[in-house]
């Protein structure tokens, strides 16, 4: 009986978060020339292919896709490095480096938007009046992805033998290469996660962007845009499309760490 | 180990730039007149708003309270079942929140439409129609949906740390199973519930857009009235930072209270655990 | 190592304006020849864009010059000026109303045009030259002209729509919606109210917010662009909006009807195509603005938005039916009553923003109201610091 409840339960709250979802791809398919939303007038692709003629939002699509990859890759060198500083220090400044780390995942997202903005447009006016654009977006989704690349790669740091490193120098391994050959190995799975995790947030990201976005559109702004306007079911098509990508991706993802979970296993057991 | 002040060093510049440079800018504007002269009108002038502080800390709450009920019971769920299927069903909590919460939001606002999904449903059925949107409700629902897996997912990692010989040994010592859970059970998940609540508080008070397209005219929260300062149809940068001070301020006390009970939490977890 | 990354820094903030056109690659297309892109910010749904087989005025640009066009949309005058003065935002083309425009030359935001590269400028109808808000036609080419009237749904309005006091109308509660721009929405309030939009005197203004607050309850949702779909779908029945888009509404719900309240006088607006100062490319910029003012392009472009157009040359391209449609060009009684808006005083701007945020966020609030949440919660926090330490104290004993 409990049981039952209990399932009933887990049901309903799992409809609520993908009843939404889910009408919105059907929807994508409608083949409705008045742009009703919720009357289904048969099945069409139309909106797929009005999609990809947008040029708006391929342009969109690729600069999102250019700010995320610089972004993360910007933010996981600095924050490993900054891991690795942080991991060296004493208890007390440790204590305190955290507490401003953790800071911008702490401050409301919009005042972190605001904030940038005008640390951003008081640089263009110095600079003689330069329009925001690429470059200020890659510095906001820097700054706002780096805790979470400290904080994946710190409890790799901590797990580390700390007297690895220094028996590597012992033997007269250069400091870069050690680094490379002893402490990057034992610490990557740390590194590999903060980069998704900045890779995912910077496509994500829709209030810091919206403030320091200059001209330039990236696709969260673009769809914050299409919201505003007429509304066409070319968005429901680009959800799906968004929504497919990541269920594969994660899919991908959850088959690769079973897997190294079973053989993890094994190798245990043998 | 490794020479810490050479490596950390970019990260102290880029902190000096991008975190704290922008704050004291926030601070100068809101302290300061168009023409950069030291004021304290602005700070006077956020008052004028403070319904609309309520309103935000009100919707917010309220927020939080729903996604803890709902969310409680489901990461207790989830963490009681087997272990293969456990990763299956927190993956499924996390999948919407990859989608771009702008097309959640978007979705629900074509569900609670008058003539939406719902409606068109109910008036299919011979019920009558109900005005969902552009309500407190509908922005306390997108409140809600937008954020519940903040909510869900710290309390399973606690619920799932929790150590099955501690509720066997209550269990053994004759307490039923309300009092193993009420005793034992709910205290030791309290960290999972107070960073819950903190992250699902945070965002819902300092939220906009989500005002914006559920809420219609009437139900603007302090997000949307920061936007209008800065990128909206009231310009007034000086007052936008003025206020955005005000909520920092705000944001931040209930972090120390959140910490408070944080710290104590995981102290009496130890406690219990020796 | 500090001074090294400053340098990296720095270097990166050269870089911008470098950076900038890799946006520019997108269209795979056309072929640029001078791979210069300009930044056109405009109102939403504001150009002909290719869709049901109309000419994609951007993409015919690129074609023709080799320029490629960023291009932007904004939902309001007042969100353009915000994004203009803080935004950071360089745009080389931008399309705001008359009494913008006049504040925008006022502050200094937009330069002087060289009509020598724009020769299409000559196509302008005597009427549209000089205007009040730019009274040397120094700074702005008139892109489009309009009046403000009503929406309205016929299958739920069955009486005549001839004034603003509809939008009053308990009949319509939850179905009405209303500008999301001050100046709009306060104008309805003023010409119900029978004073003028230009007016200086605060208590007409505090008058007209009166209104607007009484009206409040009755507003489904303070909008720009999301009429179009709220009155397609019939989410609601009320809404006014600029007497171009009624093309555009009429097509997507044949129930819709437009009406311009004539009794109590309308606005009167005009949309020109200016240049910021901060603008990139000044040569490029005025290209663009000479390819709106060609007249088959110009025609094209209306046909499409379902705006006027300011040139009688482009006016005549046009169909038939378009050309004698009191909507798109009303006849001379209703223009005359029509008032156009002007720049404010300062003091009146500010008053004005003050009491749109009241409007929208609701009557004004106490500062002790919000002194009394922060030392509240406040209290909270004291509350249960020593709440803990005394526990603690107690554990000990």
């Amino acid at each position: 009986m409990t049981k039952t409840v209990s399932r009933l339960y887990m049901a309903l709250v799992y409809l609520f978060l993908y009843a939404p979802i889910f009408i919105l791809i059907i929807f994508s398919f409608n083949d409705s020339s008045t742009m009703s939303r919720s009357v289904w007038s048969g099945f069409s692709l139309r909106w797929y292919r009005q999609l990809f003629q947008d040029r708006l939002i391929m342009e969109a699509l690729q600069n999102t896709l250019i700010i995320a990859l610089i972004s993360s890759l910007g933010a996981t060198a600095i924050g490993t490095a900054a891991a690795i500083g942080i991991n060296g220090m004493k208890r007390f400044t440790r204590k305190a480096v955290m507490n401003i780390t953790n800071f911008p995942m702490v401050n409301p997202e919009i005042v972190t938007g605001v904030s940038l903005m005008l640390l951003f447009v008081f640089f263009a006016r110095a600079l003689g009046g330069v329009s925001l654009g690429m470059v200020s977006l890659i510095l906001a989704h820097i700054t706002f992805s780096l805790p979470y690349v400290i904080l994946s790669v710190l409890p790799k740091l901590r797990q580390m033998d700390p007297h690895l490193y220094e028996a590597a120098q012992d033997l007269g391994c250069p400091p870069v290469k050690s680094f490379l050959k002893v402490v990057l190995p034992e610490i990557i799975p740390g590194v590999v996660t903060g980069m998704i995790m900045a890779f995912t947030l910077s496509i994500d990201d829709f209030v810091i962007s919206y403030f320091t976005s200059g001209t330039t559109q990236t696709l969260p702004i673009y769809i914050y845009s299409m919201t505003r306007k007429r509304i066409s079911p070319e968005i429901n098509a680009l959800s799906t499309l968004l929504f497919g990508t990541i269920l594969v991706l994660l899919l991908i993802v959850n088959v690769r760490r079973s897997k190294d979970k079973q053989q993890e296993a094994e190798r245990e057991e043998a | 180990m490794i020479k810490s002040k050479t490596a950390f060093a970019p990260y102290l510049v880029w902190m000096g730039i991008f975190i704290i440079v922008p704050m004291i800018l926030v601070g100068y504007f809101a302290f300061t007149d168009q023409h950069g002269a030291f004021t304290l009108k602005n700070l006077a002038e956020v008052g004028q708003y403070s319904n609309v502080f309520l309103r935000s800390i009100w919707l917010g709450l309220i927020a939080t309270v729903i996604s803890l009920l709902l969310g409680y019971p489901l990461a207790y769920l989830i963490s009681r079942t087997g272990s293969h299927r456990q990763g299956m069903l927190i993956m499924l909590i996390m999948l919407p929140m990859w989608m771009n919460f702008l097309l959640r939001t978007y979705a629900w606002m074509t569900l609670l439409e008058d003539s939406g999904i719902i409606n068109t449903f109910l008036a299919g059925l011979g019920l009558g129609r109900l005005h969902l949107i552009n309500t407190a409700g509908a922005v306390v629902l997108g409140m809600v949906y937008n954020y519940i897996p903040y909510m869900i997912l710290p309390i399973y990692s606690v619920l799932t740390k929790i150590d099955e010989s501690v509720i066997e040994a209550a269990q053994d010592l004759g307490a039923g199973r309300r009092k193993v859970f009420l005793k034992v059970t709910l205290p030791m998940s309290m960290p999972g519930v107070i960073s819950g609540v903190t992250m699902v508080f945070v965002p819902s008070v300092s939220t906009f857009i989500i005002s914006k397209m559920l809420g219609g005219g009437g139900n603007l929260l302090i997000g949307d009235l920061i936007d209008m300062q800065f990128l909206g149809s009231a310009y007034n940068p000086n007052l936008g930072s003025a206020i955005s001070l005000v909520l920092m301020v705000l944001i931040l006390i209930c972090m120390g209270i959140m910490n408070q009970f944080d710290e104590g939490g995981s102290e009496d977890g130890e406690g219990m655990l020796i | 190592m500090k001074k090294r990354l400053a340098a990296f820094a720095l270097s990166l903030f050269f870089l911008w304006p470098a950076a900038l056109p890799v946006s520019a690659r997108a269209d795979g297309e056309a072929t640029p020849k001078t791979g210069v892109t300009i930044n056109v910010y405009n109102w939403g749904e504001y150009i002909s864009n290719g869709v049901d087989d109309s000419i994609d005025v951007n993409k015919e640009f690129t074609r023709r010059t080799g320029i490629q066009v960023n291009y932007t949309t904004f939902e309001s005058n007042e969100n353009l000026y915000a994004k203009l003065v803080s935004g950071g935002a360089n745009y080389d083309v931008i399309i705001p109303s008359d009494y913008m425009i006049s504040k925008l030359i006022k502050e200094n935001l937009v330069q002087k045009l060289d009509y020598q590269n724009i020769p299409n400028s000559k196509y302008i109808d005597q009427d549209f030259l000089k205007p009040v808000y730019d009274p040397t036609n120094e700074y702005s080419v008139p892109y489009t002209w309009g009046v403000v009237g009503i929406f309205y749904n016929k299958k739920y309005v069955k009486e005549t729509v001839d004034s603003w006091d509809i939008l009053w109308d308990e009949k319509y509660a939850g179905k009405i919606l209303m500008f999301d721009n001050p100046r709009d929405a306060f104008g309805i309030a003023q010409k119900r109210l029978g004073f003028s939009f230009n007016s200086t005197d605060p208590n007409e203004w505090e008058e007209a917010a009166m209104l607007l607050k009484k009206q409040k309850p009755l507003v489904q949702a303070y909008v720009m662009d999301q009429i179009f779909d709220k009155m397609a779908s019939g989410e609601a029945w009320l809404a006014p909006y600029y007497a171009g888009d009624a093309a555009t509404l009429v097509d997507s719900n044949s129930d819709i009807g437009f009406a311009i309240p004539t009794k109590q006088g309308t606005n009167f607006f005009v949309d020109a195509m200016c240049i910021p100062t901060s603008a990139q490319h000044k040569a490029a910029a005025e290209a663009y603005i000479n390819f709106l003012c060609d007249p088959e392009i110009a025609a094209a472009n209306v046909d499409y938005i379902g705006y006027s157009t300011p040139e009688s040359a482009a006016k005549a391209l046009l169909p038939e039916e378009v050309q004698n449609n009191p909507i798109y060009y009303p006849p001379k009684e209703i223009l005359e009553k029509a008032e156009t808006f002007a720049t404010l005083p300062d003091d009146t701007n500010l008053l004005l923003d003050t009491l749109w945020a009241e409007v929208k966020m609701g009557g004004p609030g106490q500062t002790a109201t919000l002194i009394a949440i922060l030392a509240g919660f406040l209290l909270l926090y004291i509350a249960v610091v020593l709440y803990k330490r005394h526990k603690r104290r107690w554990d000990f004993k």
